[in-house]
């Protein structure tokens, strides 16, 4: 799925980098949890966090991770989001839930990771 | 070939800077051209080494010796040290308070992600004096 549609169906905003907007993601993962998202994702997968300090921006850019969704309508700071744009990371917010943002992208066909 | 090493200082507590460390190694090795999934295993055992001396220790250093097919990790710390280290590497287990765990830590998985991430994972800890992680990570046959 490309990033253009994650933000078009969970009506997201886009914090950073929208030149790449256009990059595809091939599955999502959930998690407020860092160590979770470093042991099971790999590659080109969507996080969707209610966490927004700089360790989750740390933690994409240690697993190769190249999209953040924020839930429930969270904004990290300027540096978090300037420490995105270093990584070329891109950072969205939407106001769903972590659940409801998670189920939409779901019946949309971006599934899980298989763990 | 003699390998290059490189040594980072880790403060207790410091969140602002935690990370900082193995964002560096990882740019190290990306610029090194080392093969991306070892880059990534090494980012990824260097970063849950360097989030624990930040938030379980009282400070430390994390070295990394890197040649070309492998990396070598040595992450110390000045204590408190670990006192049962199998009850530690469980995965689950954690000391973790609620400051850190709203932080998105404390999920007891760090150390069991280093020694998954690692080819030689060796961990010594000493009550009063510190803890020492050991690993090495080697590229893979085929990549
Ligand atoms: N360097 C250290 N010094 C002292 N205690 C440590 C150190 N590293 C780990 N521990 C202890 O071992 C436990 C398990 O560590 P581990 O990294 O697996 O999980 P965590 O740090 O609690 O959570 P996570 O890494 O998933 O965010 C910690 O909660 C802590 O009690
Ligand atoms: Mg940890």
């Amino acid at each position: 799925m490309q990033i253009i549609e994650v933000r078009d169906i969970l009506e997201a905003e886009v914090l950073c980098c929208d030149e790449i907007l256009t990059n595809e993601v091939n599955n999502a993962f959930s998690s407020d949890l860092m160590s979770d998202v470093l042991a099971f994702v790999n590659g080109k997968t969507l996080l969707l966090t209610g966490l927004v300090n700089c360790q989750v921006i740390r933690t994409a850019e240690m697993a190769d991770l190249n999209v953040i969704v924020f839930v429930r309508g969270k904004s990290p700071d300027k540096n978090v989001i300037e420490m995105a744009k270093q990584g070329n990371i891109i950072l969205l917010t939407t106001r769903d839930t972590l659940y409801t943002a998670s189920g939409k992208l779901y019946s949309k066909g971006l599934k899980g990771i298989n763990i | 070939m003699s390998a290059i090493k490189y040594t980072f200082q880790i403060e207790k507590d410091d969140f602002s800077r935690a990370g900082e460390a193995s964002s560096s190694i990882k740019k190290i090795l990306m610029q090194v051209g080392s093969e991306p999934s070892l880059t990534r295993r090494v980012a990824i055992a260097t970063y849950e080494a360097e989030m624990n001396i930040v938030i379980h220790s009282d400070g430390g250093t994390i070295s990394v010796m890197i040649d070309p097919k492998c990396v070598m990790v040595l992450a110390k710390d000045n204590g408190p040290g670990i006192e049962n280290i199998e009850l530690a590497m469980k995965e689950g287990y954690s000391t973790a308070t609620d400051r850190i765990r709203e932080m998105g830590f404390g999920a007891g998985m760090g150390l069991s992600n280093m020694k998954k991430c690692s080819d030689e994972f060796s961990i010594e800890s000493k009550i009063g004096e510190g803890t020492t992680i050991m690993m090495n990570m080697c590229v893979k046959e085929g990549e």
